[in-house]
């Protein structure tokens, strides 16, 4: 198993090489682990996997009711959402089928409910269900007054996008997936029919090249000599609340989509919490990750108005992601086979949904490329941490407890983290490399506290681990 | 889960409040006194206070030596200290849920006390914009990284608060051999006794910025520093590697939302009434859950009266219903929350928003005025510092009607 962050890169070439380590790369790293034969690289410019955009997103598991009929998007969220609900099942990722509910406020969204339920039947999806008021109240009792009625689609759910994107790569890399972190792509250039990649880790070497660079895709497509479309990067404020507002709220409830956009939502998360947003801010700068006095505000009021008694709540995080937006309404996927290259791009909001779809696609193209993948072979299943409050943690596990008492012993404990388990995480396939990359491993100082109690004890323990 | 074992008294948390509470318990006999501590040590937040300020005048100490104290005392009475375990939630009206690394347990008991204290509101909860760098943390985390854990901080921090919480962050970061690049608050003055804000300004040239606002947290991967604008609309960014949110405490109320107490809308812990008990009969509440925050005194001072009022429910006492207490601007809050008339004794504390220009109370209960008070500080008005803690005596409770309405504090 190789995970590297620093010093040099192998020199010998690799068959494939994947740029960008977010839920696609690493899904793709995965599909591609399944064929013994070829030697595979992963290349990621952070210290962690799942940095860019999969880190910062809603977490829902999307039925693709309201994807573009015939879309390639449409088709992979499709294909997409039952392959991760079996994945998740499988690897003990937390997944929730909460289902969603589109409020409407007002005479003209209660209009448009109809024509998405026809939208999704387009894309197959045939559960929705137009709801009134009473049934609407009832469902959601904290639910602010005016609303007329709701669109449900009980098929969507809600999923912990970090642990996705992890039990891809740790599969990968248990598979024989070379990690390299660190390892930004600079230049790009080919010889002899091999790609250089060049790093600020050395030249990286590969037959067959597969950009996942998410927000930057366009960089390195430039990079490779191709200007087929440009990232704009879209900035989602979120807000999350407390574990205490988690009864507000029992379905992830979502704006009807209109001309201005398509609004801030409200979702439970699987760690108990309560999520409102996103703001959706065109930008150009791609590490404006930053939250604005203007965005927050803005959440607030239209929080206030869809579930008053959140605002209530005290605030544990907030965070702003950015969204590969290309200016189309589709992925762009694309294979460039006189290049040996191919093109993972535009993989907007749906992409975690879509991602095991969008991997098993990109290895069709590759053979269409000119890629001879060799036999395949089953992988083995990798079982998770569980996150998910909907599943026994750790600590409330007796048996757990009784065979290893560190399961006992709390060291977060507005999240209610392990000893045991922060020692796991530190001790794992890809171990964190900072207190960040621990608390997405664990969710050790991502409580209310944010630290107060733990953060130097949990800080102590890495430090332990690292030294 | 192997049964459920009782005890007579629970007490959650190993605070001063929780301590004491359980150190007079089990001196007076009230038979098995357990108190549940999640964390390693018990003592609370004075076990990494590294300063003075904590017991007595004629026997000051500082809060780990005062920490260590209450722990022994609890101790020797007779009352059993458990570190290491954790209430999860409750499992009855008198039980509760716990883990530690014997695995969960049920435990119920006669009477429960919560003392689960305070917490400082992260950067988070204070909604500050900006980027997610290292090098951002509360007073509580500061000192136990540097006091508890030895571990290096930045070299520059901003200081967010201007309370004697912040004086004693600025104090942590300097014995860190870090420096700090100024303190921050957005009220007209410093919130601490003078003279601690003059030694800070003039002895240790901590630049006090007054009127001032944090409005960005600055940096990609390690905080590189903090915008900050004044009240005139003056912008700058003070360049850092640390910054410390200080003070803005409130309650850890968990335990207690979890178990459908009612809680006070002011501030946000379990209403209790002059007996320290909550609206569930047996379970009573000390210490910084009721009044964010307190001193570790004020907080051992209500452990020990909590304990004359387990005793009497011990042997056998009512669990009289209670009248809410309800205050009106500029105050924000008063603890107790809730009035019997049978409440002679102690005294209530009042949070106000702003400097009392005038500062006599009214006490009213349905129209009818029980009493006119005039609130004692130790400071002259000029100096009152702006969100002020101001006592209230219980002379008036035997006048309120056990089945009246809402009794009333207004600033008259």
């Amino acid at each position: 198993m190789t995970v590297t962050a620093q010093g040099p890169l192998p020199e010998r070439p690799y068959d494939v090489a994947i740029v960008g380590a977010g839920v696609v790369g690493c899904a793709i790293a995965r599909a591609l682990a399944r064929h013994p034969g070829l030697r595979v690289a992963l290349v990621e410019a952070q210290d962690d996997v799942g940095q860019g955009t999969s880190k910062a997103n809603t977490a829902i598991l999307h039925t693709g009711f309201d994807a573009v009929p015939g879309s390639l998007e449409a088709r992979l969220v499709r294909e997409g959402a039952r392959m991760l609900a079996a994945y998740a099942t499988e690897s003990g990722i937390p997944v929730e089928p909460v289902g969603a509910l589109l409020v409407a406020w007002d005479a003209d969204q209660l209009a448009r409910l109809p024509r998405l339920a026809e939208k999704a039947e387009r894309n197959a999806y045939r559960d929705t269900r137009i709801v009134g008021p009473d049934e609407l109240y009832t469902r959601e009792p904290h639910l602010g007054p005016g609303a007329l009625g709701a669109l449900h689609v009980p098929g969507e759910s809600i999923v912990c996008p970090w642990t996705t994107t992890l039990a891809y790569a740790t599969q990968a890399v248990r598979h024989g997936v070379d990690l390299h972190l660190g390892c930004r792509v600079t230049r790009a250039s080919r010889q002899d029919g091999e790609h250089l990649l060049h790093t600020d880790r050395g030249t990286l070497r590969a037959r067959f090249l597969v950009n996942a660079a998410g927000l930057h895709a366009d960089t390195l497509d430039r990079l490779l000599g191709r200007q087929d479309f440009t990232v704009t990067p879209r900035r989602g404020q979120l807000i999350v609340f407390d574990k205490l507002a988690r009864p507000l709220v029992r379905h992830i409830l979502l704006p009807v989509p209109t001309a201005l956009g398509k609004g801030v939502l409200v979702a439970p998360t699987v760690y108990g919490n309560v999520l409102l947003g996103p703001t959706a801010e065109d930008l150009d700068d791609k590490r404006a990750t930053g939250s604005t006095a203007e965005g927050l505000s803005a959440l607030r009021e239209q929080g206030r108005r869809i579930l008053p008694e959140l605002l209530d709540e005290e605030v544990t995080a907030v965070y702003a992601g950015l969204r590969a937006a290309t200016g189309h309404e589709d992925y762009r996927i694309a294979a460039h086979r006189e290049n040996s290259y191919v093109t993972v791009g535009g993989i907007r909001s749906t992409g975690l949904t879509a991602s095991l779809a969008i991997a098993a696609h990109v290895v069709e193209l590759l053979a269409d490329a000119g890629l001879d993948p060799g036999p395949a072979r089953d992988l083995e299943p990798v079982r998770m941490p569980n996150l998910g409050e909907a599943f026994p943690r750790p600590h409330q596990r007796a048996d757990l407890i009784a065979a290893d008492p560190e399961y006992g012993t709390l060291v977060c404990h507005c999240e209610r983290v392990s000893r045991g388990e922060i020692r796991d995480a530190l001790a794992s396939t890809i171990p964190p490399r900072g207190l960040d990359g621990l608390r997405r491993r664990t969710r050790a100082r991502a409580g209310r506290c944010q630290g107060f109690y733990c953060g130097a004890a949990v800080r102590a323990l890495f430090e332990e681990a690292t030294r | 889960m192997s049964g459920v074992r009782r005890v007579d008294v629970l007490v959650v948390g190993a605070g001063p409040g929780g301590l004491a509470a359980a150190a007079r318990l089990a001196a007076a006999g009230a038979g098995r006194v357990e108190v549940l501590e999640r964390e390693q040590q018990a003592g609370g937040v004075p076990r990494h206070c590294a300063h003075g300020g904590f017991g007595t005048w004629t026997h000051p100490l500082t809060g780990p030596s005062y920490a260590r104290l209450l722990a022994e005392g609890a101790a020797r009475a007779g009352a059993v200290v458990r570190t290491g375990v954790t209430a999860l939630d409750w499992a009855g009206p008198l039980a509760l849920t716990t883990v530690s690394p014997r695995g969960p347990e049920k435990i119920e008991a006669a009477a429960i006390v919560l003392a689960t204290g305070a917490r400082e509101r992260p950067r988070a909860a204070r909604l500050v914009p900006g980027t997610r760098p290292a090098g951002v943390c509360t007073t509580g985390e500061l000192q136990q990284a540097v006091h508890l854990y030895g571990q290096r901080i930045g070299s520059r921090a901003v200081v967010v608060g201007a309370e004697d919480v912040s004086y004693a962050a600025t104090a942590t970061v300097r014995a860190s051999g870090a420096r700090v690049v100024a303190m921050v608050t957005d009220l007209p003055r410093a919130q601490a006794a003078p003279a601690r804000a003059l030694d800070a300004r003039l002895r240790h040239g901590v630049p006090l910025l007054t009127g001032t606002t944090v409005t960005e947290l600055l940096g990609h991967g390690r905080l590189s520093g903090v915008r900050v604008r004044h009240r005139d609309g003056r912008s700058a960014v003070l360049p850092c590697d640390t910054v410390v949110f200080t003070g803005d405490f409130v309650p850890d109320h968990e335990l207690a939302r979890r178990g459908g107490l009612v809680c006070d809308p002011g501030t946000r812990g379990p209403a209790v009434d002059g007996a320290l008990r909550t609206s569930r009969a047996g379970v009573f509440a000390v210490g910084s859950v009721l009044h964010p925050v307190g001193s570790a005194a004020t907080a051992a001072r209500e452990g020990a009266r909590a304990a004359g009022a387990v005793r009497q429910w011990l042997a056998g006492g009512d669990w009289p219903g209670a009248v809410p207490l309800v205050v009106s601007e500029p105050l924000r809050w008063i603890a107790p929350h809730r009035v019997t008339p049978a409440d002679r004794h102690g005294r209530y504390v009042l949070r106000s928003t702003e400097p009392l220009t005038r500062r006599v109370l009214r006490v009213t209960q349905d129209g009818r005025t029980l009493d006119r008070v005039r609130v004692r500080s130790s400071l002259p008005s000029a100096l009152v510092p702006y969100r002020t803690t101001l006592t209230l005596t219980a002379r008036w409770t035997h006048r309120v009607d056990a089945k009246g309405g809402p009794v009333r504090i207004t600033v008259d």
